[in-house]
């Protein structure tokens, strides 16, 4: 870097600038706070019982949320175990198989499918996802209803729906952070595997647990993705606050709550309800992101060659 | 473990994989054939140009729904764009520093944070204190989704410059301030529109900070101040709604919004591309 003499056109340069970002940062903390202060008369109202009980009755003033913690939970981890197979398939192709000129066109359409706003995924959903979910409802035999899993009414809107529409708009997510990471493993790494005589699975296996960290950070950050999904899963998922494993049921999330109340909650404690299930939605996804980053980050700065992005190594040291 | 095993495993494998890519792409072909043939039938001049008939009348369109989009969009941009890319300039040029690690790690929080939060926090702050949802709130959630995109962007991009630009100005007595507002950002430019039209696309799509912010509006309104009707709002509304002829609408709302993300992301593609062999030309 070059060393240039702190001139008072240089204090203000830095400084100007240096203020925006600190406003950046400013900015993070003032979501947090914003939303507590916005949420006191439910926190003070229920305290911890809010997340320990289940009735949610905005007319008689009942508020119990853990339903909605349930449904956000259960929904994403549903949609992960769908997706990280699918993503981790799809990053391993694009950075170890494909041939040069398939690689492009292929990040394209992965990019693609990140870019399809989440309306369109869940008007998708609506009209043409759960009919389908709903005849495969319909069609499952009576002992496998018997299992808690399969039962309840087939109505086809329901967790199965949520979760098979989160998994889709995850894929993408976890797949190019996964690309990523594969890509920053050193090249040796194949070839020393190649040259003991290794099979391509064995030499992807090693290139994959070289890169362990940071794929369980692109996993991850699809579930922080999932976590926080709102209008595909407001549209599918049914809206019915009740906990059940089963995936007929209809359930409901947090983010979904919000989206359907905010505007008709009347009175200020359901509003105040309501942005108490937004803070601590904010707080799980921020805990949830600021983990992936850090696995992302640890295996960056495991020192690869500068392969991929030379500017996303050098932040993680 | 035999040979026989050990080459049947990887064959196994790689089948499996390429299976992954076609597994995602299905989703893919099936929303974008719905969208396509549901919207297309439904898309014509009036749904571009007219206003949303009265309930229980068919016909009609999202004139406003379009226009009002734009607004907020346009405001969202013209909040982030500055913010994004100061702070972006900071984090570049003083990349070994805290405040620079801090602030990109406050971006992807931020990047991070769902979307409806951010819907909540802008209502808390431009809708609460003036007891009215209005364009300018849902431009504030947009333009703060806007911001770590559009921060990312301009950092990475202003690190691909070649520092001996930087240090010829730099040389030639240019402060620093100069060197970089007249040298560095300059040769950095189109690689940040480029990132600024995909931030763009993307908040143009966004539905959840807009219900409580920007509400709905069923008349045409340009007024900053007021609630607007935006085009991702109107489609979710019709979808919902028992009507089928809203149902067609929505899918013709769709139609114009992936037509919309498809033609930036391509735009975007198409520049980056041609960027990437500049790039390597020099």
């Amino acid at each position: 870097m070059i060393k240039t003499k702190a001139r008072p056109d240089e204090v203000l340069f830095r400084g100007l600038t240096g203020a925006f970002a600190v406003l950046v940062i400013v900015g993070v903390g003032a979501i947090g706070f914003e939303l507590f202060r916005q949420s006191q008369l439910s926190i003070k109202e229920f305290g911890w019982q809010f997340w320990q009980t289940d009735t949610w009755d905005p007319v008689a003033g009942q508020f119990g949320a853990r339903p909605f913690i349930w449904g956000t939970l259960y929904s994403a981890i549903l949609a992960l175990i769908i997706s990280s197979p699918v993503a981790l398939g799809i990053a391993i192709f694009i950075s170890e198989l494909c041939p040069d000129w398939m690689r492009w066109p292929l990040v394209f359409l992965t990019e693609l499918l990140a870019a399809i706003p989440s309306i369109v995924y869940g008007l998708w959903g609506i009209f043409v996802l759960v009919p389908v979910v709903r005849q495969l409802e319909v069609a499952t035999p009576d002992w496998l209803r018997s299992v808690p899993l399969f039962s309840g009414p087939p109505l086809g809107v329901g967790m199965l729906s949520a979760a098979l529409v989160l998994a889709i708009m995850v894929v993408p997510f976890s797949a190019s952070v996964a690309r990523e990471v594969l890509k920053a493993v050193p090249q040796a790494q194949r070839e020393g595997a190649y040259a003991l005589g290794a099979t391509r699975w064995e030499a992807i296996r090693m290139a994959l647990f070289y890169a362990r960290t940071g794929i369980v950070g692109a996993i991850m950050l699809g579930f922080g993705r999932a976590l926080g999904e709102t209008m595909a899963v407001t549209m599918v998922i049914g809206n019915n606050p009740q906990i059940s494993w089963s995936l007929y049921k209809p359930q409901y999330t947090m983010a979904a709550v919000i989206a359907n109340e905010f505007t008709e909650a009347t009175d200020d404690l359901h509003l105040h309800a309501l942005i108490e299930i937004g803070l601590v939605l904010f707080i799980i996804t921020l805990i949830v992101n600021v983990i992936s980053r850090l696995f992302i980050w640890s295996m960056a700065a495991q020192r690869g060659p500068r392969a991929a992005r030379p500017a996303t190594l050098k932040a993680a040291a | 473990m035999r040979d026989w095993y050990r080459r049947g495993l990887s064959h196994l494998i790689v089948g499996l994989c390429g299976l992954a890519v076609v597994l995602a792409l299905v989703p893919l072909v099936l929303i974008l054939f719905y969208v396509l043939t549901r919207g297309i039938t439904s898309l014509n001049w009036a749904f571009l140009t007219r206003m949303p008939a009265p309930v229980g009348e068919p016909g009609g369109g999202m004139a406003n729904a379009i226009l009002g989009s734009l607004i907020v969009s346009g405001l969202g941009a013209v909040f982030a764009i500055p913010i994004g890319i100061i702070s972006g300039i900071y984090a570049a040029e003083y990349a070994g520093t805290r405040l620079a690690s801090s602030v990109r790690f406050a971006a992807d929080t931020l990047n991070g944070v769902p979307s409806i939060v951010i819907g909540v926090f802008a209502y808390g702050l431009a809708v609460l204190p003036f007891r009215q949802f209005s364009a300018l709130a849902g431009g504030l959630a947009l333009g703060i989704m806007m911001v770590p995109l559009i921060m990312r962007t301009t950092e990475e991009l202003l690190r691909l410059v070649p520092t001996s630009l930087k240090e010829g100005a730099l040389a030639l007595g240019a402060t620093r301030a100069r060197a970089v507002f007249t040298v560095v950002l300059p040769a950095a430019l189109p690689g940040i529109m480029t990132g600024i039209l995909l931030a763009l696309a993307r908040i143009a799509g966004e539905t959840a900070p807009l219900l409580f912010t920007a509400l709905n509006n069923r008349y045409f309104s340009t007024d900053i101040r007021q609630p607007i009707s935006t085009l991702t709002v109107q489609v979710f509304t019709y979808a919902v709604a028992p009507n089928e002829d809203w149902h067609r609408q929505a899918w013709a709302g769709a139609l114009v919004l992936v037509a919309i993300v498809l033609t930036c992301s391509l735009l975007a593609r198409v520049a980056t591309a041609r960027m990437e062999r500049l790039h390597r030309g020099s």
